[in-house]
């Protein structure tokens, strides 16, 4: 006995089985995504007003890759519609775009994460703060001093939370800092240990970009090997472009939400 | 649909299944009835695994400065200094501690109760050729293996296993300086992600591949238990899963998601950013791990019910109440959760929403046992091994059920929160109460897998032995959490016993309370030895246990029974048409005292 | 979902999904321009800016994904899902804020 209704849906229920399976699945998406939000929230109203960032984050790059993720929506929908439309060549079009935009989506994350990383903040013996990306690196760490200098393109401020409220508190204009070694008490760059909302920036956006980077691939797969199945069964071909399209329209979902609350909020 | 396409692929699909070598049959098996296997074999090893630990522990509570009996040497040689001369350490106490609650829930009860049971036997009554998605239930099985293996594997690393709980409250879990916690996590997330993919597959398959005329209330209640379980786990598995994810960085990368800021540890403020939530943690670990405790229950209870009803071979008393009961159990137990952390400093108005519906929670529980007790009256009862069993986790599940009441309310809970009364509360729920019901259900579906009975007499003698063993185990931490002793204390409460605080001392535990401890390790030890004639039942059985004369020798009307045994691949040769409910015994009129679902009319 | 739709009568979504897009693009525009304005209150910048990012979920989700016309079992999962997701970010919030402000003893 084979299994039934892997192509034609089942009466009752008006679905094929993969649909069910897919929705299923991103429910308990749903719920990850969602357990990270509320962590987000929790951490966000747990912080000191002041001392919770704001405008750490580049507006226009994030919203150039909002932009990428929509059109990507996009492709994806018509890929399916042209499927369901018999046109296969048109198919082949959209999708290689979904996939270039995929890869370009994670092109531009990567440029932001290695920003972040080359983002460094340094509180000094006499207690101001200096804070600028690395031009130069020549400090050599013992134990828990440092000897050497970096030279940043940033500023130095006396009150660290000045360096956080980047909406309320005017920027100077950057220039060149040297700083020494010896003066240095603690030293981070932007990555998830800086505070906590570089831990859920990098976690939540981290987490999304595996899933477009999962999305990508199985879309990749389809477009590629994957797509023979539609000399030999077209309508299941099309349901599985169907079920990845939905996982991507999920993905897309999710930065949707992420955007405005890391980005603008 | 293209009909020359469907056929072309059935005929390279079944000629495909002739030939099948020993990898693609036994180990890259995608039938639901060898991965349900699978899972029981590997799930039964872990539970072997997790009572042994067990054991281990009571002898360190009962004789905190005395080497271990018979193992010690064995200790001592694998781990080194934390088990000298094979006197365990506080440390390696809390590793078996953690890692017997981790194993017992997530790697033996969770994959027996809902995947290998579930998986063998829900396609069977459904009248489906196997689980919508084969492959993927192949790959959830995959999961779970390599999450086990990270698990087990721990112990042997370096500085042993996990040592902060089952429960891994930050910030202790990641400032133990040792990688168990690590590799907790990372096995953590397989084992969820094989939950998931399970759970997926599960209501798919129940959604869709029912046969024609099994309707939605002629589903076995067995189903209906795996339906809710699988709802749990898909959706109270994820957050946990967003936990993990965040205290592996704080572990490895050095986040502070569930670090305060001015954390110290060993006296020495802690070089992280801080500014993080400990309540975070709990609060996404026991969104998950109230569910997770219905998930431990439901498919016992399903089980039960087949075993009831065949064993009285008379209908289910109440089938829409219990329906109903386990649809409203899953729905609540979403939010119950923080009755696990009614000590964190609730505010009263949260406290009172979290106590009532805890209290609300348990009336369908209640019903559901009402209708199992209501449903023995007036049956024409066979006190079979499986019977017996699923008799007996009607009142020890009474017990345990009724003593969590006092956890549930807040003002009582204030007294024996972590304390051993809670210990006893949940064990009498899953040992005498799930593990009885999953001892039920391997005897009782023994013959449709075999072909064979296992022996009555021995079973029997299981059955006894482990009742009065569990019952003496237990019942006495009752009487000890009440008394004040905490739990996971290395030396048993020695340290604040009145020999050591003196008799003036408020809260000094008495020296009769202290002396339980010796009792519940003999207890134990029966415990331990009523299972060997189990175990040898077991697998003695398989080929030399008393054939079966027909295929469905319990005589049931569920549709498990009414094919080939064991079942062939595709299950069954045509797909079956229901006529009727699940439990049509003793029906007025017929001739036989049970209609097979199946059966014509 | 099987042939529900000849070929022809699809081009009628293909315009639906073209729509959805530009709105989406718009509604992204306006996401950053309303982040720049000062309510005053920055609980009104946060209430406008997911407003409109549930405005765009909807499109999504209803258009893209089919959720619109899809059949009661989906409805009904996402709609348990839904709560739940509420309720563990609302529950977990309420309990942060509400703790004893006074001894008890």
């Amino acid at each position: 006995m084979d299994i039934p209704y892997t192509v034609a849906p089942r009466q009752d229920t008006g679905l094929y089985n993969a649909k069910v399976g897919i929705w299923l699945f991103l429910a308990s998406e749903v719920m990850l995504f969602g357990a990270l939000f509320s962590s987000y929230i929790l951490l966000r109203v747990g912080a000191a007003e002041e001392m919770w960032p704001q405008g750490w984050l580049n507006v226009p790059v994030g919203t150039a890759n909002t932009l990428v993720l929509i059109t990507s929506s996009i492709t994806t929908v018509m890929a399916w519609a042209s499927l369901k439309m018999n046109q296969f060549n048109k198919f082949k079009f959209y999708h290689a775009c979904t996939i270039l935009l995929a890869f370009t989506f994670v092109g531009i994350k990567s440029y932001e994460y290695h920003d972040k990383f080359n983002h460094y903040e340094f509180t000094l013996a006499n207690g101001t703060f200096a804070d600028g990306h690395m031009h130069e690196n020549h400090l050599k760490q013992e134990g828990a001093a440092w000897t050497g200098y970096a030279i940043i393109q940033g500023h130095v401020v006396t009150e660290e939370a000045e360096l956080y409220n980047l909406k309320k508190h005017k920027q100077p204009s950057h220039s060149e800092v040297r700083v020494e070694g010896p003066q240095i008490k603690k030293m981070s760059n932007y990555g998830p240990w800086h505070n906590t909302y570089t831990a859920i920036y990098f976690t939540l956006t981290g987490l999304h970009a595996l899933h477009v980077i999962g999305g990508a691939l199985v879309i990749g797969f389809l477009w590629g090997p994957g797509s023979k199945m539609w000399k030999t069964d077209p309508e299941r071909f099309t349901n599985r472009i169907e079920i990845s399209g939905l996982f991507w329209h999920f993905v897309d979902l999710v930065w949707i939400f992420l955007f405005p609350v890391l980005y603008l909020l | 649909m293209q009909p020359t396409a469907h056929t072309a692929h059935t005929e390279t699909h079944d000629a495909h299944h002739e030939d099948q070598g020993f990898m693609r049959k036994y180990v890259f098996s995608t039938d639901h009835k060898m991965i349900g296997l699978q899972y029981g074999v590997t799930a039964l090893f872990f539970l072997f695994f997790g009572f042994c630990l067990m054991l281990m522990m009571r002898w360190k509570i009962a004789h905190p400065t005395l080497p271990v009996p018979l193992v010690g040497p064995l200790l001592a040689s694998l781990f080194g200094e934390v088990a000298a001369k094979g006197i365990m350490s506080p440390d390696l106490y809390n590793s078996f501690g953690a890692m017997h609650g981790t194993i017992m829930v997530f790697m033996a009860i969770v994959p027996l109760a809902f995947a290998a049971f579930g998986n063998f036997v829900v396609p069977l009554q459904i009248g489906a050729p196997d689980m919508a998605f084969p492959r993927v239930n192949m790959a959830s099985y995959q999961a779970y293996v390599i999450g086990g293996l990270i698990m087990f594997v721990s112990f042997f690393i370096p500085g042993g296993a996990a040592q902060a709980g089952w429960t891994s409250y930050s910030p202790l879990a990641t400032a133990i300086p040792t990688d168990g916690q690590t590799f907790w996590l990372i096995g953590m997330i397989f084992l969820i992600t094989s939950s998931l993919l399970g759970a997926v597959n599960f209501i798919a398959t129940i959604i869709q591949l029912r046969a024609p005329g099994m309707t939605w209330m002629r589903l076995p209640f067995f189903v209906w238990g795996q339906l809710v379980t699988a709802f749990l786990l898909l959706l109270a598995f994820p957050p946990l899963e967003a936990a993990g994810v965040m205290q592996l960085m704080d572990k490895v990368a050095h986040t502070s998601f569930f670090l305060p800021t001015g954390l110290a540890v060993g006296g020495n403020l802690a070089n992280v950013s801080g500014g993080g939530s400990p309540l975070l943690w709990q609060h996404l670990f026991w969104f998950l791990g109230h569910p997770e405790v219905y998930v431990l229950i439901l498919p016992a209870m399903g089980i039960v019910a087949e075993i009831i009803a065949n064993n009285t071979r008379k209908p289910l008393w109440g089938y829409k109440s219990l329906v109903y009961s386990a649809l409203t159990i899953g729905f609540l137990s979403f939010i119950v959760w923080a009755h696990h952390m009614y000590l964190t400093g609730m505010g009263t108005r949260v406290a009172t929403f979290f106590q009532t519906t805890t209290m609300i929670i348990s009336i369908p529980s209640v019903i559901i046992l009402t209708c199992f007790f209501i449903s023995l009256w007036g049956g024409s009862i066979r006190f079979n091994t499986p019977m017996l069993f699923v008799m007996a986790f009607l009142p020890m599940f009474g017990i345990g059920g009724l003593t969590g009441l006092p956890l549930g309310f807040n003002y009582s809970d204030l007294h024996l929160h972590d304390t051993y009364y809670v210990i006893a509360h949940f064990h009498y729920i899953v040992a005498p109460g799930t593990i009885f019901a999953m001892f039920a259900g391997i005897y009782f579906w023994y013959p449709k897998i075999t072909g064979r009975m296992m022996s009555e007499f021995w079973g029997k003698v299981h059955f006894w032995s482990s009742l009065v063993f569990m019952n003496l185990i237990f019942q006495p931490m009752f009487a000890q959490g009440m008394a004040g002793m905490l739990r996971r204390m290395a030396d048993g409460g020695a340290n604040y016993s009145q020999a050591v605080v003196g008799a003036d001392a408020k809260g000094g535990l008495s020296a009769q309370v202290m002396g339980l401890h010796t009792y519940i390790l003999w207890a134990a030890v029966g415990l331990a030895i009523a299972q060997i004639p189990f175990i040898v039942n077991l697998f003695w059985s398989i080929n030399h246990g008393k054939k079966v004369t027909s295929d469905n020798p319990w005589q049931s009307t569920t549709l498990e029974w009414q094919t080939p045994t064991p079942p062939p691949h595709g299950n069954f040769a045509q797909v079956p048409d229901v006529h009727r409910g699940p439990y049509e015994y003793s029906v007025p009129g017929q001739t036989a005292d049970f209609s097979p679902q199946n059966q014509a009319s | 979902m099987s042939d529900q739709h000849s070929p022809d009568h699809f081009s009628h979504h293909v315009r639906r999904y073209l729509f959805v897009f530009y709105a989406l693009l718009f509604g992204t525009l306006i996401t950053v321009g309303a982040s720049f304005i000062p309510f005053g209150n920055h609980a009104v910048n946060i209430g406008v800016a997911l407003i409109i990012a549930c405005g765009k979920a909807f499109l999504v989700a209803g258009y893209f994904m089919h959720l619109i016309s899809e059949r009661k079992m989906i409805y009904g999962i996402m709609a348990f899902t839904a709560f739940f997701f509420i309720g563990l970010m609302f529950l977990t919030i309420w309990s942060m804020k509400d703790f004893p402000t006074f001894a008890t003893h």
